[in-house]
């Protein structure tokens, strides 16, 4: 049956969610962002809030709540309202413990995923990634060759979140199998972490680029074992997160226009009362809401364990799309304005082309 | 919970409904052509057909709600054709009217009737306040006088609503909606008008002379102006909050008609549609194709959401006006990039995505044009009145 019903679960995790955006994500965005930085201060208040323990099960030291890639969706949108950089930052140690979750052996989960539950931050990665022009999760160039009973890694991976902090990565890479996944300890030779990265937007948060120079790693490093990982599901899961996180920016977008424009005013009316700004606004609620019911249709397809390869691509392109549409007409409502450093549009504007282009920075 | 999946009984209802369309298609092309007949109300493969409606006696909780399945259906059958039904079904838009805003008795007497609703005339369409047709109260009859144009269903209807006023100078709150049934003296049907798309859909010129109805024909029975304000106006326009999602679907089932096609042509053609390769480095012709089906998925989510709230009983307007407004540029798009996908085969009429092309850019217009519904959502956005936006 047709449903929009949140859970009252979800709900209240929803609204508890907005709560730290507006007193913490929101008021710190702006700092963070011209210091290229995020205090160990902000890491500590997002991990008081659980978000990776909680779905960890009891027996590996969680909280044991229902592993819900759709109540993390809405947990993304609504931290990414704050901000954008810093939900990604909060939830980057999903990246790795998700990973582990969904696709772990019994000994890796056993391995690492306690280190998620216990009371001060701690961090893995995941290295998808790679910095060339055109790049498709589908079909990485970093390899991973049999050797003995073991694998040798090769390549380059860039933009990892948190790479400077984080105790492993899995690094996605193509083996004779296809699309495959390795756990893989930061100190292990042959893997380099750079310097921090300079990006575009995002900039609060650190991001590294790997480099993989004949990484050797047992066979027990690889995700899954003997099975393997299912890498498609790791990549939809990246595809939906990064919708989210974009409906959330987009819906910020809206709400900072929207009381802008009925105060700002031009040849004796509010810029609001002129139609060629009030449409522009209305399109935008437009498309935030399909956004929106784009990333919940991938998302629930993800948690009813359906391929979610379709419906998660169409949302990354669509909401890509649309919240680079939105932020850009952001910048315009607010004129000369939105040019200014003052006001935030000019964040999200930068914020929006950034994550359009990412893949596995994020995951739900 | 939250959830995109359709039931059994969801699916029994729409495969149902898809197999009738099947057949009503093979006929879409002969009522394009021939715009002046009109389909029958019943193909002749209807006497060997089950009607796809009687699975919608057993419904369950675990169902989708009324009004999502209105929708739905609307879809479903324009995936057919926008106008040919194995069985015609068409309550027309005067009948949401008459339960919106008739009496008991009304409904009762006329519930039966296709209704056809009047509003549009020569000199007002997006403004409905300023409709100039008249009602003048004469002993125990109305007299209406004046002209209504663009009148889905109104050659073949039993009767219309017809929106006139009373007092022009009360402006929105001197509008009333009268029931004129066919036969009335002084209710002429001037002519059918000829279409873009649609064309087997009938839209009637009506010319009210001293058109004489009796006294309780007035829906809803309140004669007196109300003081002030829009008078019953905004009730009336209420209407417009469960038709939007419909003539959303209307639109939606066309242009999922059209990415079909697309995809089979395409598929034919060795191309095939993957959504595991990056979208810079697939071929242009698939990743246009998944931008537009994207486009339809948003739509198509837009007015589930708008009829979902809608059998919760909760408000929708601005929902609905998404819904309308997200569709009515969703099939344009769609139809047009089809038809740039395909190239020339897309022009053919051997072929019937030049139709589709055609039909469905009357879903930006009627029922509110797409600027009008960007209005309506954005009042609701910076809680404007329609003085301080128009
Ligand atoms: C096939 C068909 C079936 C129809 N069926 C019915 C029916 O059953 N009953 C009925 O009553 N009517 C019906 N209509 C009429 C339809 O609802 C109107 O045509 C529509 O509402 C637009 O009105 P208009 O044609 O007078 O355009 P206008 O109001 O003249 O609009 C012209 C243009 O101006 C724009 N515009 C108008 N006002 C504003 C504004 N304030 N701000 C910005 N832009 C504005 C419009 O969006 C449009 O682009 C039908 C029309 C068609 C073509």
């Amino acid at each position: 049956m047709i449903s929009f019903e949140l859970s009252e679960e979800q709900t209240s995790v929803r609204e508890a969610m907005q709560g730290f955006a507006s007193d913490v994500l929101r008021p710190a965005a702006r700092e963070y962002d011209e210091a290229s930085a995020i205090p160990d201060l902000f890491f500590q208040q997002a991990w008081a809030l659980g978000l990776t323990a909680t779905q960890i099960p009891e027996s590996y030291g969680g909280y044991g709540a229902e592993r819900s890639p759709f109540t993390n969706a809405l947990v993304l949108e609504e931290l990414a309202y704050g901000d954008a950089a810093l939900a990604v930052a909060a939830m980057t140690p999903c990246l790795f413990a998700n990973a582990l979750l969904d696709h772990g052996t019994d000994e890796q989960k056993q391995a690492h995923l306690a280190a998620f539950c216990g009371d001060s931050f701690h961090t893995g990665s995941l290295a998808l990634s790679e910095p060339k022009p055109g790049f498709d999760p589908f079909a990485p160039s970093t390899t991973a060759e049999k050797k003995g009973s073991g694998y040798t890694l090769h390549g380059v991976k860039s933009f990892v979140p948190l790479a400077a902090s984080a105790a492993h990565f899995v690094v996605i890479a193509r083996s004779e199998d296809g699309l495959d996944a390795f756990i893989v300890p930061r100190d292990t030779p042959g893997l380099t972490v750079s310097e921090t990265e300079k990006n575009l937007g995002l900039k609060a948060l650190q991001t590294s680029e790997l480099r993989l120079d004949g990484v050797d790693l047992p066979a027990a490093q690889r995700l899954g074992g003997a099975k393997g990982a299912d890498v498609r599901r790791l990549i939809n899961q990246g595809r939906v997160a990064i919708s989210a996180v974009l409906t959330g920016l987009s819906r910020a977008v809206l709400d900072y226009c929207v009381p802008y424009s009925k105060e700002r005013v031009a040849f004796d009316e509010p810029i609001a009362q002129k139609q060629s700004i009030a449409f522009r606004l209305a399109e935008m609620h437009m498309e935030i809401e399909s956004s929106r019911w784009m990333t919940w249709k991938a998302a629930s397809d993800l948690e009813a364990g359906r391929d979610a390869t379709r419906s998660a691509t169409m949302a990354k392109r669509y909401v890509a799309e649309k919240s680079m549409w939105i932020s850009d007409n952001g910048v315009q409502v607010l004129g000369g304005h939105g040019f200014i450093r003052e006001h935030p549009v000019e964040l999200w504007y930068r914020n929006a082309r950034t994550l359009g282009v990412l893949e596995g920075t994020a995951t739900v | 919970m939250v959830n995109f999946e359709l039931s059994k009984n969801d699916k029994t209802v729409l495969d149902a409904l898809r197999s009738e369309s099947l057949i009503a298609r093979k006929y879409a092309r002969q009522y394009d052509e021939n715009e002046h007949e009109f389909p029958p109300d019943e193909l002749p493969e209807a006497k060997d057909h089950p009607n796809f409606m009687s699975h919608m006696a057993t419904r369950g909780a675990e169902d989708s709600g009324g009004s999502v399945m209105m929708t739905l259906i609307a879809m479903g059958s324009t995936w057919g054709d926008y106008s040919v039904r194995l069985r015609r079904r068409d309550s027309g838009l005067g009948n949401s009217a008459l339960k919106a805003a008739g009496t008991p008795e009304q409904i009762e007497k006329w519930g039966g009737l296709t209704l056809a609703m009047a509003i549009t005339e020569p000199g007002c369409g997006s403004d409905p306040s300023q409709v100039r047709t008249t009602a003048t109260l004469d002993g125990d009859n109305w007299v209406i006088n004046g002209e209504k144009i663009f009148v889905t269903t109104g050659c073949r209807a039993d009767g219309v609503v017809v929106w006139a006023t009373l007092d022009r100078s009360a402006g929105r709150a001197g509008i009333k909606s009268f029931l004129v049934e066919k036969g009335a003296p002084g209710f002429i049907v001037a002519h059918k008008e000829k279409k873009l798309g649609i064309r087997a859909d009938d839209t009637a010129a009506y010319v009210f002379e001293d058109c004489r109805i009796p006294r309780s024909n007035l829906l809803g029975g309140k004669e007196e102006i109300p003081k002030g304000g829009s008078g019953g106006f905004k009730g009336v326009m209420k209407t417009f909050n469960m038709t939007r999602p419909l003539v959303a679907g209307l639109g939606l089932g066309m242009a999922e008609a059209a990415l079909d096609f697309t995809r089979e042509e395409l598929s034919r053609a060795g191309i095939d549609i993957a959504y595991d390769v990056q979208g810079t480095t697939q071929s242009a012709a698939a990743a246009k194709f998944i931008e537009l089906e994207s486009a339809f998925e948003a739509a198509k989510l837009t007015m589930l959401r708008a009829s979902w709230l809608a059998d919760k009983g909760e408000t929708n307007n601005i929902e609905a006006s998404v819904s309308k407004a997200k569709a009515g540029g969703a099939v344009r798009d769609i139809t047009q990039g089809c038809i740039e996908i395909l190239g020339p085969m897309g022009i053919s009429r051997a072929h019937l995505l030049e139709k589709w092309f055609r039909d469905v850019r009357i879903t930006d217009i009627y029922e509110g044009t797409g600027e009008i519904q960007r209005m309506i959502i954005a009042r609701g956005l910076l809680d404007y009145t329609r003085k301080e936006l128009n």
